[in-house]
């Protein structure tokens, strides 16, 4: 890869940044600029001068960059979108991922095809801890509740610690549900006896 | 539902010209034609195209010159892109900070509410900054391709103000607006509700001007689709206009204007407060912190006045816009190709012959508070009249 290639990420969070520039480095990136900062976007992607600008696309400054686009006294080399009409299937890429990405022009197709792919992979890398997060974050949730209605239900019916939990179980199985939505409904129920 | 039904996703940015499109699902309008349609709030106008472009959207809320341009191939990729509804006439206002409105109230020469005094006083402005070796005015806009950016710029060059030489345009995305002109990143700005009331309400801008009292007619807003889409599905895409013209409709009875303006707030629509969409869809908006009030029936046009049928003069107006600050080139197939994205004839397919337009609508379809009548015939013609242009 080349090194002489700029590359700015625009992005607000600041663990997928991370994620990508670790990416790019690994690759052979070596000037790689992050900009978590939305105020005077344009005059600080001026100032660094980039060959490449990745943004994330739930930034609404992606419309601020569009503005690169226009023939303007500030801007010192023309930037456009990267999107190669006859690739459509690497826009759908990027797009599905969260990723677009500005080049300026002159700069090898092919080289941004690398840097574009490796978006993707590294934003798609990114939803998935991030699927993976919420999972377990639910799950600790889920046992929590869970814990709470057993407590409930062995002072209520005088049940063994296991015996309440097969109740759970059991009820969450005839009726089609989930452990954790018996185990809420039987708190909110306790709530509405109390 | 019945499995019958059709499946569509369709993108909008939270404004309040999103109105008919978002009371067509939420009022049942879509489901009664058989429409299943999945709502996608987006926040920026460039996903909204590029989201429409690549079909991850069957239809969107679209900023009208981002149809025209997407349809010439301006600025991106080439698709043509059909609006068979328009969402919205007028709507935007001009929103200057306290400090540029003392300014151009004391360098006024007359009432600042007629657009050629007030754009007279913002050029004495900007040559007494300039004077004393200031740094240019700022004003945001939300998109290089956007009504708001005409707006702005046909106000100030009327007054004399070169709007790429004399003062500095911007874009910002709406949600950004306030913040921009509370921290004084910029000194103004041009865009559509809820941003200009929330700036008033929160004292740090006036509303210097309604865009209806600089353009009385101007188109804001389209349902747009991909030409190749309208082709591909012409029952859809009648079922879908019809829903949006009942919803218009509905949106337009006073009687309906409580129950709307709460279902616009719901945080997943607009999710600005039930007050501020009301004050909008009425047309009576608070202009200044101390609660003065200015009240204008042509504020935002939704259902009423002929406003959702696409008007080609419209398009041909947006067309010379580009071609007036440098965006796209001056061609008879330009404008040819401009024009025919507002589709008149998809509209009176799916709700009946057009009935004639009010005489309160001007009679060259734009009514500009300055200048001669509007030719969209004759772009070259028309824009030979402007001294500032690129």
């Amino acid at each position: 890869m080349d090194p002489g290639i700029k590359i700015v990420i625009v992005d607000e969070s600041p663990v997928r940044a991370a994620i990508l520039e670790d990416g790019l480095r690994e690759a052979g990136f070596t000037q790689v600029v992050r900009i978590s900062e939305m105020a005077h976007l344009l005059a600080r992607i001026y100032a660094i001068d980039p060959d490449v600008i990745l943004i994330d696309l739930a930034n609404p400054s992606r419309d601020v960059l569009e503005q690169m686009f226009q023939v303007s006294r500030i801007v010192k080399r023309p930037i456009a979108m990267f999107v190669d009409q006859s690739d459509t299937a690497s826009i759908q890429a990027s797009v599905d991922a969260g990723v677009s990405a500005y080049i300026v022009d002159g700069l090898k197709k092919e080289r941004m095809k690398n840097i574009l792919d490796l978006c993707i992979s590294r934003f798609n890398a990114f939803s998935r801890l991030q699927g993976e997060l919420d999972r377990t974050k639910t799950a600790l949730e889920d046992r929590k509740i869970i814990d709470r209605a057993k407590g409930i239900l062995m002072k209520a019916k005088n049940l063994s610690e296991e015996d309440a939990y097969a109740l759970m179980r059991n009820t969450a199985m005839k009726e089609n549900k989930k452990i954790a939505e018996v185990a809420q409904s039987v708190i909110t129920a306790a709530e509405m006896f109390k | 539902m019945s499995t019958s039904n059709t499946r569509l996703r369709i993108g909008f940015i939270p404004l309040a010209d999103a109105t008919a499109l978002l009371i067509a699902v939420d009022k049942g309008f879509a489901a009664a034609e058989g429409l299943d349609i999945d709502l996608v709030r987006e926040v920026s106008w460039s996903n909204v195209r590029d989201k429409l472009n690549i079909g991850l959207f069957d239809a969107a809320h679209l900023i009208a010159p981002v149809a025209i341009a997407s349809s010439l191939g301006l600025g991106h990729v080439k698709v043509p892109i059909v609006a068979p509804f328009g969402l919205g006439v007028n709507g935007n206002a001009i929103t200057v900070s306290p400090g540029l409105y003392a300014a151009i109230v004391a360098a006024a020469d007359g009432n600042i509410i007629d657009p050629m005094v007030s754009a007279r006083a913002l050029a004495r402005v900007v040559a007494n900054r300039k004077a004393k070796g200031e740094e240019p005015l700022t004003f945001g806009m939300t998109f290089p391709f956007s009504t708001h950016n005409y707006h702005l710029r046909f106000w100030m060059a009327a007054g004399g103000v070169d709007p790429d030489e004399d003062v500095r345009l911007v874009v910002l995305p709406p949600p950004y607006m306030v913040e921009s002109l509370a921290n004084r990143h910029v000194d103004g700005f041009c865009v559509g509700a809820p941003w200009n009331s929330v700036a008033v309400d929160l004292g740090i801008g006036f509303i210097l001007h309604f865009v209806s009292e600089i353009l009385s007619r101007a188109v804001e807003k389209v349902l747009g689709v991909r030409g190749r889409w309208a082709e591909e599905n012409p029952d859809v895409l009648v079922r879908l206009v019809r829903a949006h013209h009942r919803a218009a409709e509905f949106v337009e009875d006073p009687a309906n204007l409580d129950e709307v303006a709460a279902l616009l707030a719901a945080p997943n629509r607009i999710g600005a407060t039930a007050e501020v969409i009301r004050r909008t869809l009425v047309g009576r908006m608070k202009v200044a912190p101390d609660g003065t009030t200015r009240v204008s029936e042509r504020y935002l046009l939704i259902g009423r006045n002929g406003a959702a049928r696409p008007d080609p003069a419209q398009a041909a107006w947006l067309y010379a816009q580009m071609v007036r600050w440098g965006q796209a080139p001056l061609s008879d197939e330009f404008l040819a190709t401009a024009k025919a994205v507002f589709r008149p004839d998809l509209y009176d397919a799916a709700v009946g012959p057009a009935a004639p337009l009010p005489s309160s609508e001007p009679a060259d379809g734009i009514g500009a508070f300055t200048g001669p009548a509007f030719d969209p015939n004759d772009i070259g013609a028309h824009l030979a009249v402007w001294k500032i242009r690129r």
